[in-house]
């Protein structure tokens, strides 16, 4: 038997497979394919303060080997969350993180209080990366000093697992690692969607509402890829890894480049089982190259 | 049943006219309880330009066979390759996906409008609302009669009207100048419709003013198909609604139409 089991700051996972915020709903919604529990954890969808309707239609553009959405943080609220929600989605047995996001400082801070006092939720993502919001999101995780500024407030308030969720659209991503880990961060997610856009020619017309979008899928593997490698060369704390993962060897490959754990998210729209393909694949990979732990496996690269 | 991923067998992919065809797929699983409206999310291999999967309405099913039937017409890129698709091989499907429209009661006169590949819902519908035919009233249009397919099949089921834009089958014009639906449609108690968006929000918006309920079942671009991705959201009279989850179909009084 392989050990799948890893650690991101106090906190143990069953094994590095979770599933990205925005691709799983509450999880609830993909029930249907697997049992929920054989994932490491789920990144719920991005949750604000207040209820939010999202973007106007259309907000999604099919592109090649992937795709470009701006939904822009559709979600009903905490309260929604805390009360009809979390009461049905806590005995998962797996790790529940949420995906915190806010227009200012204060939104952050007083939506990280609401959720600490949750104690099924061991650990929040904090979005300062979501390219689709005209406030807040992206503006925060484009500059150290604002991610430093909203790092170092939400930390002062939360006192569990803090994962900060960095994009990719910054000119040295690894100087913003280093920045929100001298604020307390435990962990860095990344990448967040790339801003995008996609031109109708015949109508010479944008396809998104909002003209440009996140771009996700196979396409940005590379890009992801990079940057975790980067990244882990910059920060001490661990990575969690996402962008274009469709297979349990793009996985690998990320664990290799430096991540501690993984997020499946676009490929969940074409094939929700994937997580679990990933999880018994990377069981098989091990088994073949003789890998005890996957802890050996992180930052592995031999250049 | 429950929503699952499967890999189903094309058993039969015949061309019905230019652009339409039936796909006739078997699953390895038990099916059941599949109704008019709801839909099946079908891959598409492609290598690079086709990634996110394609949505086709229900046409049939068979239990016992443990088949559904898909009316596949051209529309772009993802449909025309699955056209191409070979008797016998494997076809990868979340299905089943989506709401189905509300069945009629026994007491009710039903139109059914169907424009393009809307139609095959609506033929479906005809097929299992176990009304009295003198009660179904079926109304297709297309641009021309080749575009048209053939209803046979279904003609029990119902009294079948047709309109071409050119008129060289049925009545000329749209579905909307036909005199069912112009002289007559107070008689019916349900109306049901899908199609491109410009006939639906057209029958929808006489169905409110003439307070008759009328649903119409949308086909928004969608990634995921089953309310995960919030890509495919209606602007509704209660806020953006999943077309895939809280939809396809819908009352049009709940629409903003």
């Amino acid at each position: 038997m392989v050990d799948l089991g890893i650690k991101i700051h106090k906190l143990d996972f069953k094994n590095p497979v979770l599933t990205a915020s925005g691709t799983c709903g509450f999880g609830e919604e993909i029930a249907d394919f697997f049992d929920l529990s054989r994932l490491g954890g789920i990144v719920v969808k991005g949750t604000t303060l207040k209820h939010r309707e999202g973007n106007a239609y259309p907000r999604m553009a099919e592109t090649p080997s992937g795709m470009l959405n701006a939904v822009g943080l559709q979600n009903k609220g905490v309260d929604n969350f805390i009360n009809n929600i979390y009461p049905r989605i806590k005995d998962l047995n797996m790790h529940l993180i949420v995906n915190v996001n806010g227009s200012t400082i204060e939104d952050y801070v007083a939506l990280t209080e609401r959720l600490n006092e949750l104690d099924k939720i061991p650990a929040i993502e904090l979005n300062i990366s979501c390219p689709n919001v005209k406030e807040g999101g992206m503006a925060f995780g484009v500059s150290c000093a604002s991610a430093e500024s909203v790092v170092k407030a939400v930390r002062k308030v939360y006192d569990k697992t803090l994962i900060v969720k960095l994009s990719p659209n910054v000119t040295n991503i690894a100087e913003i690692a280093k920045a929100v880990e001298g604020q307390g961060a435990d962990s860095v997610s990344l990448i967040n969607t790339l801003l995008g856009m996609a031109v109708n020619a015949e109508t010479r017309k944008p396809v998104l509402s909002t003209i440009t979008g996140g771009l996700s899928g196979p396409a940005v593997k590379p890009v992801a890829l990079r940057m975790v490698w980067q990244v882990y060369n910059a920060v001490k704390i661990p990575i969690i890894g996402m962008g274009g993962i469709m297979n349990a060897t793009d996985a690998i490959e990320f664990m290799i480049a430096g991540a501690s754990a993984i997020q499946v998210g676009t490929a969940l729209f074409i094939d929700p089982t994937i997580p679990v393909q990933i999880i018994d694949g990377l069981s098989q990979y091990m088994e073949r190259h003789k890998i005890q732990s996957v802890n050996e496996l992180i930052g592995s690269l031999q250049c | 049943m429950k929503k699952t991923v499967i890999d189903f067998l094309l058993l039969e992919n015949k061309k019905l006219n230019k652009d339409n065809f039936l796909l006739i797929l078997q699953t390895p699983i038990p099916i059941s309880n599949i109704f008019p409206g709801q839909f099946i999310n079908v891959e598409i291999k492609d290598a690079t330009e086709i990634f996110l999967r394609r949505p086709f309405s229900v046409l049939d099913v068979d239990y016992e066979k443990k088949t559904i039937s898909l009316l596949v017409k051209i529309l772009g890129r993802g449909s025309r390759k699955l056209t191409e698709a070979k008797e016998g091989q494997t076809i990868s499907a979340i299905f089943p996906l989506g709401k189905s429209f509300t069945l009629p009661d026994k007491n009710d006169r039903i139109l059914l409008i169907g424009g393009g590949s809307g139609v095959a819902p609506m033929l479906f519908l005809s097929k299992i609302c176990e009304l009295n035919p003198a009660n179904v009233a079926v109304l297709i249009g297309a641009k021309s009669a080749s575009d048209h397919i053939d209803i046979a099949a279904y003609q029990p089921y119902g009294n079948f009207f047709f309109t071409t834009e050119d008129g060289s089958l049925g009545e000329k014009g749209y579905v909307t100048n036909h005199p069912v639906f112009t002289e007559q449609l107070t008689q019916f108690s349900k109306i049901y419709t899908c199609g491109p968006d410009l006939m639906m929000k057209s029958i929808g918006r006489t169905a409110i003013e003439k307070n008759i309920f009328c649903e119409v079942s949308l086909e928004n671009m969608m990634a995921c198909g089953f309310g995960v991705c919030l890509c495919c959201v209606e602007d509704t009279k209660t806020g953006h609604k999943c077309v895939c989850t809280d939809g396809p179909v819908f009352n049009v009084n709940d629409l903003k139409w």
